[in-house]
């Protein structure tokens, strides 16, 4: 499975993406850079955390105005998984692909650490390699994570079956403690923890490693005959 | 739009403004000499800039010159961007620390932030990349809401830095004390890894080459920094003001990405940050280390802002910004790399032969000036040295245990000092695991950043006790050193290096400059014994508020290579039924102490002795049992003494202690005698530790809760639960910000 791990200006979880895929599971992953045209070579596409365009507006204003977000919206509507994490999940909620928005964290301080994380619905290409209600352990770093929607929106995502994770606890005022959505087709996902920092104990768990075996199973699954 | 009207070269020499720039009679006199006339008012600036203490070091060279500063894996020592060690494998590990002290004392946020982007640029400007950054801090003690205010802000502006531009902060130090009140101290550490191939030189090389500006415009912000850093604060700091320069780390991670693109680049000859005195040192620097002159013409200098004049841009410390040169006709490829950043990449003036720096603006010529009258040439001074009063009255005082009614008490108070406090408050609001190569997050003694393609890491601790250094600052000196190396030792490194920042008063004051020398000669020393030279750093004097100067404050940044990440230890207590071991003695020294200050209300007497030969054979055992895979965990006694220590080693994991220690209780709970550590180590590897580490003295065992200290006759001095000592320990700083000043 290739992904395309997109850089903005300003990404800086770029890095930890790509050696995710590619050291701990053996997948392809190249950057490509904000003004790509064309991302059809790609089987997912990765939306990594950071500071796109400095954040300076709103965190992913900017970004989604950017030209390779065209060809998100596109790989999207192909079907393709798409995943945000962080400032990602912030650049896909302002460019409508995910609904809600992301504001300051609820004492107004940047923070960073690991934290219990629920998973809400483990019926998603995302996440079927865990177990409904288990807890598992994944670091934030973000100063913008706290989610807010209006209730039509909670009680939509909440018909659907669109809350993936949320929080142990709420320590950044996040509605309901929501810490990860996907879209109602399923197909994208959008998080303020990052999977990606937990992909092996030597740099403080791996418990974020099946969600992206999870992506690659499904897609085996789905594109390798069985002949 | 008004026009400046700059004074001419009689009027600077007979209104002496030159003195408003920092210059002296004497040295306005010798700048006279070296161009044979009267230097009009931008060459007034270059000199004023390029002989402040921040750039030219005219009044620490002499002391600066006893540093080690060469060793097997040094590969560049102190004068360039950052110092750089070989870790092997053709990869080096590129270090430095800086201050900036003087401007967060008046603009807390921009300050700090600044601080940490020059140190970031000083490190990529070497070609490497910045893996990991670290910070020490000084305030006040935090009870006032000017305190607070700039702990805060200082904090926030480390973290709005570090975390958007995403780099790891993943060390560091805090400490309180009432010297610090108005005049804080923040130094920034980066530390970059880079392979022998990439590594560059601030050089002006192959006349004819062209000179080019890439990165951010310039503005009128920070004119004069480097000689406001080099002034005692005062009531009316706060007008200079605009001399902070304010930080885009956004800009900076792009330049960071395309200097690093370009180091890949044969067109590149030399690099060098536009840090203090911007345009000017970076030019003349460069030139002058090439033994080349560089001719500009300010016109094409990007500006942010209109009418800027000649001295304005030759001042400015805009930040973002550095100065190449490149293979004569390769020009159109640096800027198309840099233009894919979005970032302007503009040939600004040519290498020249002549060794002199000649800047055109408006088609004339305004300033022509040698070089190395700027870079090398500064005065130098030998400032006298006076024993301060309060030296020779410490010396003779007896080393007594302060009084302690109820040692349980006394360790849950000292918990709570600000210094001995768990700083989760600080370090919660750093991004420590982005590039995710954090093996050791902060709250351990030193941090571990793994290298990545290889099986080796790189443990990293900044340290200073300026307590003892108030008190005997050879003495402190050398401690200052031997517990950074201690720091990286525990967590399973050899230290490789130093870099340095040298915070201290007036030099002009001779107590204060004796306490720079001796304070030098104690790092010094321990340094050569340690095997860790001094490859860089910096020196910030003149910190004094109104008169009065902080504590002596050098701060060291210690790096160390862990040979195997398996060799990494943490301080936590790992199982229960572990044996706990304390190597090193405890003798009856409370001078600078933790417990003195907190009963007493003040520090005085002599500082802990220590003796180098054994910190040496002492870290050179506990190195040599991690190493064997015999230590489960490791920890050095420092502020607070043992119990501060064990206490400390139970919070990580909820474990719990009980041991019995020798001699008097006070001594025994709470000196903080030199050169000791607690390890615990699994009962099958006590035998092999003990044969190793020969000064390990078995005091008792790791349990499941509750921490427990004895005294040989079966007295119980401590018996308290973990989690009301890790509470207490945890929340002291928030509720401390939180309480009315």
């Amino acid at each position: 499975m290739k992904f395309a791990v997109i850089v903005f200006p300003g990404s800086n979880c770029d890095l930890d993406m790509y050696h995710a895929v590619k050291d701990e599971l053996g997948e392809e992953a190249e950057y490509v850079w904000h003004d790509s045209k064309d991302l059809s070579g790609y089987d997912g596409i990765l939306l990594p955390g950071g500071f796109s365009y400095g954040d300076y507006l709103r965190c992913g204003a900017i970004a989604q105005f950017s030209g390779v977000m065209e060809e998100v919206k596109k790989a999207a509507e192909a079907g393709k998984p798409v995943l945000g994490v962080c400032n990602g999940f912030q650049i896909l909620t302002e460019a409508g692909l995910l609904p809600g928005m992301l504001l300051r964290n609820k004492n107004l301080k940047f923070m960073c650490r690991t934290v219990g994380l629920k998973v809400e619905n483990a019926n998603t290409l995302f996440t079927n390699e865990y177990a409904e209600g288990q807890e598992i352990q994944v670091p934030i770093a973000h100063g913008e994570g706290n989610y807010y929607c209006d209730d039509e929106t909670y009680e939509n995502l909440k018909k659907n079956n669109q809350i993936v994770f949320s929080y142990a606890d709420d320590f950044n005022g996040s509605r309901n403690q929501i810490a990860g959505i996907i879209n109602e087709r399923g197909n994208v996902l959008g998080m303020m923890p990052h999977p990606e920092r937990a992909v092996s104990d030597l740099i403080g768990g791996s418990d974020g490693l099946a969600l992206f075996k999870s992506i690659v199973k499904q897609w085996r699954e789905a594109n390798v005959s069985h002949a | 739009m008004s026009v400046m009207l700059e004074p001419n070269a009689e009027q600077i020499k007979q209104q002496k403004i030159y003195q408003q720039m920092g210059l002296s009679d004497a040295e306005f006199t010798m700048v006279e000499d070296i161009l044979g006339r009267t230097p009009n008012y931008t060459e007034t600036g270059l000199f004023s800039v390029m002989w402040s203490e921040h750039c030219s070091y005219k009044n620490s060279k002499p002391v600066l010159s006893k540093f080690p500063t060469k060793g097997e894996r040094v590969l560049q020592g102190p004068g360039e961007g950052a110092g750089i060690v070989d870790i092997g494998d053709e990869q080096a590990v590129v270090f430095k620390m800086e201050s900036h002290n003087h401007p967060s004392a008046i603009e807390p946020y921009q300050g700090a932030a600044t601080g940490v982007g020059g140190i970031i640029r000083d490190v990529f400007s070497m070609g490497a990349r910045p893996i990991a950054l670290l910070n020490s801090l000084r305030f006040g003690e935090l009870t006032t809401p000017r305190v607070k205010y700039l702990f805060e802000e200082v904090v926030a502006g480390i973290a709005g830095y570090g975390n958007c531009i995403g780099i790891p902060t993943v060390g560091g130090e805090v400490q309180f004390d009432a010297s610090y009140d108005g005049n804080p101290l923040v130094n920034a550490m980066c530390v970059g890894l880079i392979d022998h191939k990439d590594i560059q030189k601030g050089i002006a090389k192959g006349t004819g080459n062209p000179v080019m500006y890439v990165g951010a415009k310039t503005g009128r912000d920070g004119i004069h920094g480097a000689t406001f850093a080099s002034e005692e604060l005062t009531d009316a700091s706060d007008e200079k003001r605009p001399a902070v320069q304010v930080g885009d780390p956004f800009m900076e991670k792009l330049l960071l990405e395309a200097c690093l693109e370009l180091v890949k680049s044969d067109a590149l000859i030399g690099i060098q940050d536009m840090g203090a005195a911007g345009l000017t040192s970076s030019s003349a620097e460069m030139a002058s280390k090439a033994g080349s002159g560089i001719e500009m013409d300010l016109d094409h200098v990007p500006q942010r802002e209109r009418g800027m004049t000649a001295y304005e841009m030759m001042l400015s410390e805009s930040q973002e910004r550095m100065l190449i040169v490149v293979k004569k006709g390769r020009e159109p490829e640096i800027v198309e790399l840099f233009e894919k950043y979005g970032l302007d990449a503009v040939t600004v003036g040519t290498v020249t032969d002549d060794s002199t720096l000649r800047l055109k603006h408006k088609g004339e010529i305004v300033a022509e000036v040698p070089v190395d009258a700027l870079a090398e040439d500064a005065p130098v001074y030998h400032k006298p040295s006076a024993v301060p009063a309060y030296f020779k009255e410490y010396q003779t005082m007896p080393n007594e245990e302060p009084k302690v009614d109820n040692h349980g008490k006394a360790l849950l108070n000292l918990l709570q000092q600000p210094t001995i406090a768990s700083k989760e408050w600080v370090y919660d609001q750093y991004d420590h695991q982005v590039r995710t190569s954090t093996v050791v997050s902060p709250g351990s003694d030193a941090a571990v950043i793994r290298v990545r393609g290889t099986n080796k890491g790189l443990a990293m601790t900044t340290d200073c006790n300026s307590r003892y250094i108030y008190l005997d600052p050879e003495m402190g000196g050398k401690i200052a050193v031997a517990e950074a190396a201690r720091n990286v030792v525990v967590s399973g490194a050899k230290p490789l290096a130093i870099t340095d920042c040298l915070n201290f008063g007036n030099p002009e004051k001779p107590e204060i400059f004796w306490q720079l020398e001796k304070a030098a000669e104690g790092m010094s020393e321990a340094c050569t014994v340690l095997e860790s030279p001094v490859i860089g750093g910096n020196v910030s004097l003149y910190n004094e508020t109104n008169g009065t100067a902080v504590y002596p404050t050098p701060t060291i940044g210690l790096v160390g290579l862990v040979e195997d990440l398996a060799h990494v230890t943490t301080q936590d207590a790992k199982n229960a039924g572990d044996v706990v071991y304390l190597v090193g003695e405890s003798f009856t020294e409370f001078g600078g102490s933790e417990l003195q200050k907190l009963v007493e209300g003040r520090i005085f007497g002599k500082a802990p002795f220590i003796d180098l030969a054994v910190e040496a054979k002492r870290q050179q055992e506990i190195l040599a049992a991690i190493q064997q895979g015999l230590v489960a965990s490791a920890h050095d006694v420092a502020e607070g003494g043992v119990a501060v220590a064990l206490a400390e080693k139970t919070f990580g994991n909820g474990l719990g202690m009980e041991v019995t220690l020798e001699g008097k209780a006070t001594t025994a709970l709470f000196s903080e005698s030199q050169s000791r550590f607690v390890l615990t180590v699994s009962p099958e590897h006590t035998e092999q530790f003990e044969q190793i580490v020969t000064d390990a003295k078995r005091i008792g065992t790791v349990t499941e809760d509750k921490l427990i200290i004895k005294g040989e006759d079966g007295g119980t001095w401590i018996n308290d639960s973990v989690e009301t000592l890790r509470s207490a320990w945890k929340g002291a700083i928030p509720c401390l910000l939180k309480s009315e000043a």
